[in-house]
């Protein structure tokens, strides 16, 4: 009877390019994000009242006008907090949900006005007079050193071998400095929560958060109750990017507080212009190093100090910037190192977790170290990236003392090479530079190696909650958030996969600590590692008590009893999986069980600076060719093409829309997306209007994507998968190379470039006058 | 004159007519669909016309001819939606049913992440997709450059436009199908009647015609002028201003214009940029790039050049090339009418020649003759939708001999209006065409101009790009390989 039966799959298992489970709904407007949720009777509105000074004592403050204003319900302040006033993630202490008695940034929340309608406690809030005493301020990663301004948390040290016998043996010393912007999100869904009070000092909050387990104990902390009376929940994000990993907390922490007050349901949803100036971003970073290397380019010693722009409290500054110097290597042995960071106070918004987590920053100063060496030697950066890369006896230890064990870059880069044509291309552009004058091109291919798991080990947990109900259908509930990244469809493409149902027997539910306790934040691009570990861990409890039940049912051995497409094989019999269910209903067998999964092998020892932080390596390439025009500055990328390893793939489909999507986020940052302070401290880059992400006409004119579809990994990651959110970001930094190519063709290629970034046309253009003068002179 | 009047804005709504007694001055058209009408799927991304996240579609008469257009619901003021159809994504596909052939394409190619977004990149696509159904890369990325997405990088969303016709058939398109009642039901709803909404705060006005509107604005010289709303409405939805009382010129089909002479071309001063656009790149193809860098789509459709020019922004983008050419501006008041150079209209920062009760009529830009060489240059941080940092227009005429007989130049982000750079023009007049009088040139702007440092370029800068572009100007009457990025090459992969 088995060669009767078709050979099939489930529908949407692993390794499939199942589409994303919630792309009918994007696409006819019926996904629900938080502000379509129905409000029920009687739901009041809450609007931030912003700082507009960047460092203030707060004399006075009048609310009269607040209170005369139509539909004005009440004003909160740090007053009617019942709790602590305090939503530091770090547990510092310095992150007040409202300021009192000083201000330390343009936009930091004083007061929220809640009122019958958005509107309404917008206009209202827009009516305080606050009396404010202007202390001195400081935006600027230097200025901030030169003013002595504290660090927000300890630096970290990296250190190994010995810097100065390898600066003493190199034959080649460079030193420079360079400074790297920071980022908005500009995630497409603004900050909002939801709050719902319920009975006694319970309260349920709908939070776009990445982190429904930290705002929900940031909740409790501001209301005074214990966590087991907060419920936080969130089926999907409008993009989160590391947004929304800690700066959801202040407003749902802000909706909670009035919902308590006043006994209603509360929503709190700031304007666009309020989101960017109240809630963290990217840090910018500046960077001053030295480097030793003798006259291949091979590199003898590397120094460096990374300073950050943390604004006024410490958030994530710690391990961001701890992760800039985990990546400031990239892909290459640094024989004798010493890394610092020094995460600096300022007078502007709290800085905070971006895609890449201070990582991107790291690996744009290492490479701006490789392009140093490049130009002072007349070389290819390429030359030098390949002399450098890991590999070889005695050449795996990074500066944490962690031996990279999974390298590929090698084929990687070979394979790049090979399909972008990059020799010939790179020959043709010199030809092609040498006969224009106004039109320069510039080409580069840049490789990324990231570190995956939280540095911080007890982040790197993970729960799932699956059951089975009596029809065979499944729902599946994780401690992870959906926010674009396809997490939900992945972790039911794993539990498809191991009970061996089509994907549509499925039902992902919104993420809630009510269900999964205790989460990490679905951050680190961990999602699928995690979450999809813990899911097929819940699976598995599952089917072995069904597997138990089967083979005593029906009198066969454990091993007789498989998971075979929509159906169950015991013995020589197969039944419906949900025939299976319903029997072992009726036996009183157990369809629920809670999934749990922690990373092996990762410890960390910070004030060592060694350890092995990280489980593995993702690693990709990207090669970017760009035509800048040295009249104006503006550019443009003709052409990129990315290789680029997500190990063994859950979901291609998926896989290439992150490498896609990452890439041109990260060229954004790097060239059109510019964070401007005035004298006053404040933002004025705080809208689309004025703060420039990539459009669709900015992508590279051609664009070769390509997953390294025969990389696994070498850990036991969930189906030999890696993870893929972070590190294709990082692939963008060939198109800031690629400008700095065409910029130094100005000078022959022989004077380092040197272009800060972002690469604004305005950059673009200085440093190509700066090059010609330098030549000139 | 007899006026009647009537106190009520009537619409289409997807299947639905709708008619409001009470609308606010400031009411948006998003707010309207997402609080008072429960229609969720179209989202608030930045409230200012730049994300696109809110874009629905606008149907409307224009001689007589049932036109849809994309627009950001988030500026557009529910007033102004009188005797028009407005088409939200919650029409494309039915309950249960099957997704439209655009929304098909984009599951079908993953062209969703978060989905925050989508809903206005489809309802971009559906307007793409009924004004050309096999778009090329670039109409395609035109159609899209109102329209942010933060996740996908835009490679699958390129990919799904490109297969919309392989997907779905544009004749069994609803509003294809329903063209003809549609027209006919929005015809109903114009009855000639001037629209009077509101009290004395509140008060909103639609009149019935250019003579009706000179009469109310006469009547009410403070009144809010509004056209396209892609400026007035960031003053309401940024700045929170109250702008009642509020006269909306949509019903003014004489304000919708567009006149052909012999020697050059008028444009009325409700002419959106869309529909300038043929005549504009028919008769001056040197403006096709530029006006196809105005905003994004959405704001084309709404924003008007007579808005533009009255708003009197230094950085706006059409008055450098309008002055360049040697536009005038009409103004009206009442019934007199008076004409000016438009340069001559902006007085300083903030400040035009607009007295009260006058307004903005038309203005006419003179052919080129063929002796002429004109263009025009827009330098932004971003190439699409963006605003300028310096945008400088070019117009020389040379002699027999090569010398420069006439000359002007007028620069947008230099100074606190759109400006003329007297000196420089003066430096070139009779001086031969070559490199020693692009030089003398330079040496002359310091004496027009002192820019501002701000968040889009430093003052540094814009001289020094001000400059080049005179350099680049010369160049390209010189040669044209190479002195120019080439952006009309795009592969979809």
């Amino acid at each position: 009877m088995n060669v009767m039966q078709p050979v099939v799959r489930v529908r949407g298992a692993v390794h499939d390019k199942e589409r994303h489970e919630s792309g009918h709904k994007h696409v006819s407007g019926t996904a629900e994000y938080i502000d379509d949720i129905p409000e029920p009777a009687g739901t009041l509105h809450g609007y931030l009242g912003l700082s507009q000074r960047a460092h203030a004592e707060i004399l006075s403050v009048d609310f009269e006008a607040v209170h005369d204003s139509p539909g004005v319900v009440g004003v909160l302040t740090a007053q009617d907090i019942p709790g602590e006033n305090d939503i530091s993630p770090a547990h510092k202490h310095d992150d007040p949900v409202f300021a009192t008695g000083k201000v330390e940034f343009h936009g930091q929340p004083i007061f929220a006005v809640i009122a019958t309608s958005r509107e309404a406690a917008r206009r209202a809030a827009a009516k305080v007079k606050i009396d404010y005493r202007d202390l001195p301020h400081v935006t600027d990663v230097l200025e901030a050193a030169a003013a002595n301004y504290p660090l927000v948390i300890d630096p970290l040290k990296l250190e190994r071998g010995d810097i100065d016998a390898g600066f003493a043996r190199a034959k080649n010393i460079v030193s420079g400095e360079m400074r790297i912007g920071g980022q908005d999100h500009f995630y497409l869904e603004g900050q909002i929560s939801f709050a719902i009070p319920g009975e006694d000092d319970e309260v349920t909050v709908f939070s776009s958060t990445q982190h429904p387990s930290e705002t929900q104990l940031m909740v409790a902390h501001v209301l005074g109750v214990p966590s087991n009376a907060v419920t936080v929940n969130v089926r999907r994000m409008g993009g989160g990017f590391g947004g929304k990993e800690t700066q959801a907390n202040l407003f749902a922490a802000v909706a909670a507080v009035a919902a308590r007050k006043y006994r209603r349901a509360v929503k709190v949803r700031p304007d666009r212009d309020d989101d960017m100036a109240a809630t963290g971003k990217r840090h910018d970073f500046h960077v001053d190093y030295k480097i030793g290397f003798d006259d291949d380019g091979r590199i003898e010693a590397v120094e460096a100090v990374f300073a950050a722009r943390c604004g006024f409290s410490a958030d994530l500054s710690g391990p961001v910037t701890d992760r800039a110097l985990f990546h400031a290597d990239n892909c290459y042995f640094y024989p004798n190192v010493r890394l610092r960071s020094r995460p600096l106070k300022t007078n502007t918004v709290s800085n905070t977790a971006f895609r890449g987590f201070g990582g991107p920053q790291g690996m744009v100063g290492g490479e701006r170290m490789i392009e140093d060496v490049a130009y002072a030697l007349g070389k290819d950066p390429l030359e030098i990236r390949k002399l450098n890369f890991y590999g070889g006896e005695g050449r795996n230890l990074t500066p944490y003392h962690q031996t990279v064990e999974d390298n590929i870059i090698g084929r990687i880069i070979e394979e790049l090479e090979t399909s972008s044509d990059y020799a010939a291309r790179r020959k043709a552009i010199i030809a092609f530079n040498r006969e224009n004058h106004v039109i320069k091109r510039g080409i580069a291919l840049t490789p990324v190696k990231f570190g995956i798991s939280f540095t911080k080990t007890e982040y790197n947990q993970a729960g799932a909650l699956i059951h089975v109900y009596t029809d065979g259908s499944i729902q599946l509930n994780h401690g992870g958030t959906e926010m674009g990244q396809g997490l939900y469809t992945k972790v039911a493409q794993v539990v498809a996969d191991e009970f061996q149902v089509d994907l549509d027997h499925i039902k992902v539910t919104a993420t809630s600590t009510g269900k999964v306790p205790n989460t990490s934040a679905t951050a680190a691009s961990s999602g699928s590692d995690l979450n999809g570990m813990a899911a097929a861990n819940a699976c598995q409890q599952i089917k072995e008590r069904l597997v138990r039940f089967a083979a005593e049912r029906y009198g066969v051995s454990q091993a007789d009893v498989a998971f075979e497409p929509n159906t169950v094989r015991i013995g020589a019999e197969r039944i419906p999986f949900a025939d299976l269910i319903k029997a072992a209903y009726a036996a009183r067998v157990q369809l629920s069980a809670a999934g749990f999964y922690k990373t092996p092998k990762i410890h960390w020892s910070r004030a060592e600076g060694r350890g092995r932080p990280f489980y593995y390596f993702a690693y990709g390439a990207s090669c970017s060719e760009v035509s800048v025009d040295t009249l104006t500055g503006e550019y443009q990328v003709e052409r990129t093409d990315i290789i680029h390893d997500v190990g063994k793939s859950l979901n291609p489909a998926l896989d290439l829309g992150q490498v896609e999507g990452a890439f041109v986020q990260g060229m954004g940052w790097l060239t059109t997306e510019e964070l401007w302070w005035d004298a006053k401290g404040r933002l004025r880059t705080h809208a689309p209007s004025t703060y420039k992400i990539p459009l669709a006409s900015d992508r590279p004119r051609v664009f070769n994507v390509h997953l390294a579809d025969w990389s696994v990994n070498r850990e036991e990651t969930i189906r030999r998968s890696k993870a893929v959110g972070e590190p294709p970001f990082m692939l963008g930094i060939s198109v800031l190379e690629a400008i700095s190519m065409a910029a130094a063709s100005v000078a022959d290629y022989r004077i380092p470039p040197r272009i800060d970034a972002p690469a604004t046309p305005e950059r673009v253009l200085m440093a190509v006058e700066r090059l010609r003068a330098a030549r000139a002179g | 004159m007899t006026i009647e009047f009537r106190n009520t804005i009537r619409f289409l709504l997807n299947d639905r007519s709708v008619e409001l007694a009470d609308v606010s001055p400031v009411q948006t058209l998003l707010d309207f669909l997402r609080i008072d009408r429960n229609l969720r799927g179209t989202k608030e991304g930045c409230a200012e016309g730049d994300c696109g996240a809110c874009t629905v579609l606008v149907g409307r008469l224009l001689d007589g001819k049932l036109r849809y257009e994309s627009v950001n619901a988030c500026i557009r003021f529910v007033a102004s939606l009188d005797g028009c159809h407005v088409v939200t994504v919650e029409a494309l596909a039915q309950p249960n049913g099957p997704l439209h052939p655009v929304q098909q394409a984009m599951v079908d190619t993953h062209a969703s992440q978060c989905g925050f977004c989508t809903p206005g990149f489809v309802m971009s696509l559906y307007g793409l997709w009924m004004a050309n159904a096999k778009p090329s890369i670039q109409q395609i990325e035109k159609a899209l450059q109102g329209n942010l997405c933060r996740c996908t990088g835009y490679a699958a969303i390129i990919r799904a436009a490109e297969a919309i016709a392989s997907v779905g058939e544009l004749g069994k398109d609803p509003l294809i199908v329903e063209r003809e009642q549609i027209t006919r039901q929005l015809k109903a709803l114009q009855d000639g009647r001037r629209v009077e909404i509101g009290g004395e705060d509140e008060r909103v006005v639609l009149p019935a015609s250019l003579d009706d509107f000179a009469a109310v604005l006469q009547a009410n010289p403070k009144a809010t002028i509004v056209a396209g709303s892609t400026d007035v409405g960031l003053w309401v939805t940024k700045f929170m201003r109250n702008i009642a009382p509020v006269v909306h010129l949509s019903h003014l089909e004489e304000l919708r214009r567009i006149s052909v002479g012999v020697d050059g071309i008028t444009l009325a001063a409700g002419v959106s940029y869309t529909e300038a656009y043929p005549a504009i790149v028919r008769h001056f193809p040197q403006l096709r790039e530029l006006w196809d860098r105005i905003g994004g789509e959405q704001v084309r459709n709404m924003g008007t050049v007579g808005g533009n020019i009255a708003n009197g922004s230094p950085i706006g983008d059409t008055p450098p090339a309008l002055i360049a050419l040697g536009a005038s501006v009409t103004l009206r008041k009442g019934t007199n009418r008076r004409t000016l150079p438009l340069e001559a209209f902006f007085l300083e920062y903030g400040k035009q020649d607009r007295e009260s009760g006058e307004f903005v009529e038309s203005v006419r830009i003179p052919f080129l003759d063929e002796t002429h060489r004109f263009a025009v240059y827009k330098i932004s941080k971003r190439f699409d939708e963006d605003i300028s940092a310096v945008c400088g227009a070019f117009r020389v005429k040379l002699d027999g001999d090569g010398r420069v007989a006439d000359v002007a130049i007028a620069f947008g982000g230099m100074a606190g209006t759109p400006k003329r750079a007297r000196n420089v023009e003066a430096a070139l007049k009779g001086a031969q065409w070559n490199d020693a009088a692009v030089e003398a040139g330079f040496a002359a702007f310091e004496r027009d101009f002192a820019p501002l440092t701000d968040w889009r370029a430093s003052s540094e800068y814009r001289m020094l790009v001000a400059r080049n572009l005179l350099r680049r100007f010369h160049l390209e009457t010189q040669e044209t390989r190479h002195v120019r990025i080439d952006r009309t090459v795009a592969v979809a992969m």
